[in-house]
């Protein structure tokens, strides 16, 4: 009970801190947004040629988004030592990365509830319809991105060249993840039978607890000094 | 402490191997039915590329030891092993692209397995980074550990995805290298040039993890001269 | 008041801290070269040194933020970095930085403290140790808007909220005003009547000897000087720490 009112706390606070100010949440969204617009220009604004891609185009914009949101979920810590100060309280490791973990996919996740509809609407696609479908793929993948992440912002964090070095590690170790999202959002944008996304969803469910349970175990040695 | 003698026998052995290679890869053994003289790269490739494996496997496991028994010896192993890791799957890389030049007319193709080894490549590289930036060595093992054992359980995660989505979307190329169907004189060739890695990784390691060994003996011998 | 014996360990109950030739390298770079040392419950030690001389390193380890590279550190019972959340629940920390929130409220930085350390109904605590730091008035207002003198108080309103065995500071009497070092001597003085052991580390040497009952300089990772307050002044004291000083400049 007291791991779940640690993980909760870590949670509440963070996302608290977000609420009031919405930093992060504010520059991946703009973020996204503008990769969005640009793919407009980059693809020579032939609206079928985006429309075969946008399962591909959207994921791209999600993990380079993801990346800002989780370096700063970190640097936050980093200031006034607080990350030291979370780390001298009486509580599990895993619950201090399980908190931040839950903080990182929901930040993530409502980038992407935003990025949806906009791009629907910039380039003329029914998403509404498919969206609970989309979801299903979505969730799973941004639990992936967001564990890795939250795994690797924990290394990379202290160094110098943190900002290159965070994509750097999760790009390469989450590629199935992104390959399987992408595929997943393609099947149901082209409004395919589901059953197709399917191994798709299987392979992130794999990659999430291989994940998820990895991390678990590795965090506590990751911060201590 | 492993001795002078073992990384001098392997040094030797190793030689011994590459030499033996070199003759029953382009002297001994016939060329291809098919794909003629250039199919001899395969002595160099499938060697290369099985090795590299088995260092990242090397890695996975006393990445594990490390972090259960905080030895700085298994750290020694890890990274060494990642070093020569890296290099034998860049090397594996390049002589499978040239390779590839004359059989698919193409220095480079997203087949299945050639793409999950260059994410194993990706990976490794980004462990080697991560190491050379982190100051303090005990957290850099750490760190290092830590992406060791979850890049290597990554790589069958990999594998799949990359096959399905090279699967469900073209056929398999018609040439495929690998040993699928080798004549027994092709596979002597195999097997020695194999055997030549195997003992070129073992010199390798053994030199290199001396090496870091000396770099701690410094570290502590300075340790004690300040104390 | 138990002394120390001849090898500076405590007779009687256990120390709370205790430490044996502790050493910490960061990379090439000795931060500590064998620290012997001892305190024990209901003692509070000033700890004295110039910047980098290892104070901080020696704080961060014996409150188990940091592994040393050899010797043992027992602290409260524990020995250091395997008492697990139990060590950590023991140990008090005041750190350089203020360890706050600056996007949260005062109430909600002792709200999210509460809960890490595992209080419950804390409500009614916060409200106590923020009425005694005197920032009641302040509850509500952003940590971001407050002065740095009041985010000290609230680092230190943090600390109150619970009964410690050890208290670790580092340099807490940075950009505290008079009534906040004050307030921080009524603290100390009240866990040490509690049984708390104290390490103060600093480079104030009125404040630091004010309080202490026993004084130590670490210079360059090791401990130079050690012994009891009431064995010498002030005057000679500061003439000792600056002759130290100098030597540390000479090195």
């Amino acid at each position: 009970m007291s791991f779940v009112r640690r993980v909760v706390a870590i949670a509440r606070k963070d996302l608290l801190a977000e609420w009031r100010d919405r930093e992060s949440f504010s520059a991946m969204f703009f973020f996204a947004f503008l990769v969005l617009f640009l793919f407009n220009f980059a693809l020579g604004g032939d609206q079928t040629l985006i429309r075969g891609a946008s399962s591909g185009l959207l994921w791209l914009a999600f993990t380079f988004t993801s990346v800002l949101g989780l370096a700063r979920s970190v640097q936050g810590e980093l200031e006034n030592d607080c990350l030291d100060g979370l780390l001298l309280y009486p509580a599990p490791r895993e619950a201090i990365y399980l908190g931040k973990l839950l903080v990182n996919f929901t930040v993530i996740l409502v980038v992407e509830l935003v990025i949806f509809p906009l791009f629907a609407v910039l380039y003329n696609m029914d998403l509404w319809s498919r969206l609970p479908k989309l979801l299903l793929i979505a969730v799973p993948g941004t639990i992936g991105f967001a564990a890795a992440g939250t795994l690797l912002s924990a290394m990379t964090a202290g160094l110098k060249a943190r900002d290159a070095m965070l994509p750097f590690l999760l790009f390469p170790l989450t590629i199935p993840l992104i390959l399987s999202a992408v595929k997943g959002t393609e099947v149901v944008l082209r409004g395919d039978p589901f059953e197709l996304a399917v191994p798709w969803l299987k392979l992130m469910v794999a990659f999430d607890t291989v994940i998820l349970v990895a991390s678990l175990l590795t965090f506590e040695y990751l911060v201590e000094e | 402490m492993i001795g002078r003698g073992l990384e001098r026998a392997l040094g030797i052995l190793a030689v011994i191997g590459l030499v033996t290679g070199l003759y029953t890869g382009f002297l001994y053994a016939p060329p291809d039915a098919v794909q003629g003289e250039v199919q001899r790269i395969m002595y160099l490739h499938v060697p290369l590329i099985l090795v590299s494996y088995f260092a990242f496997f090397v890695v996975f496991v006393t990445s594990i030891l490390y972090l259960a028994r905080r030895c700085e010896r298994h750290d020694a192993i890890a990274h060494s092993s990642a070093e020569i890791g890296v290099l034998f799957t860049a090397l594996a890389i390049a002589a499978g692209s040239i390779w590839g030049r004359p059989t698919w007319g193409t220095w480079w193709t997203w087949d299945a397995r050639l793409t999950t080894t260059t994410i194993l490549l990706l990976i490794f590289i980004g462990y080697l980074m991560l190491r050379a930036l982190v100051d303090d060595p005990s957290r850099g093992a750490t760190f290092g550990a830590v992406l060791g054992i979850i890049g290597f359980l990554d790589v069958p995660i990999i594998h799949m995805s990359v096959v399905w989505w090279r699967t469900l979307h073209q056929p398999a190329s018609v040439l495929r290298p690998g040993p699928s169907t080798v004549a027994p004189d092709m596979q002597v060739a195999l097997y020695t040039n194999l055997a030549a890695f195997v003992l070129l990784y073992g010199y390798f390691l053994v030199k290199r993890v001396r090496l870091e060994k000396a770099r701690w003996e410094l570290i502590r011998l300075r340790m004690e001269g300040a104390a | 008041m138990v002394t120390p014996d001849a090898e500076g360990r405590m007779p009687g109950p256990a120390p709370a801290v205790e430490t044996r030739r502790l050493v910490k390298w960061y990379g090439g770079y000795p931060a500590l070269r064998g620290i012997d040392l001892c305190v024990a419950p209901g003692e509070i030690l000033a700890l004295f040194g110039s910047n980098g001389a290892g104070k901080t390193t020696l704080l961060r380890i014996l409150a188990g933020r940091v592994r040393p590279t050899a010797g043992t550190a027992r602290v409260a019972g524990f020995e250091v970095g395997k008492g697990g959340d139990s060590a950590r629940g023991a140990i008090g920390t005041l750190a350089h930085g203020h360890q706050l929130y600056e996007t949260l409220t005062a109430s909600e930085n002792l709200a999210f403290a509460a809960a890490m350390l595992g209080l419950d109904r804390a409500g009614e605590r916060i409200a106590q140790v923020l009425l005694r730091v005197g920032l009641k008035a302040a509850a509500g207002s952003s940590v971001r808007t407050l002065s740095s003198g009041m985010k000290r108080r609230l680092a230190l309103a943090k600390l109150m909220l619970r009964e410690c065995k050890v208290i670790l500071l580092d340099e807490p009497y940075a950009s505290l005003d008079l009534q906040a070092t004050k307030l921080l001597e009524e603290f100390l003085m009240a866990s040490k009547i509690g049984g708390a052991a104290t390490i103060l580390a600093t480079h104030n040497l009125t404040m630091g000897f004010g309080v202490a009952d026993r004084l130590a300089i670490l210079r360059q990772g090791r401990l130079v000087f050690e012994g009891r307050r009431d064995e010498t002044s002030l005057d000679a004291f500061r003439a000792l720490f600056s002759l130290h000083g100098e030597l540390g400049e000479v090195e």
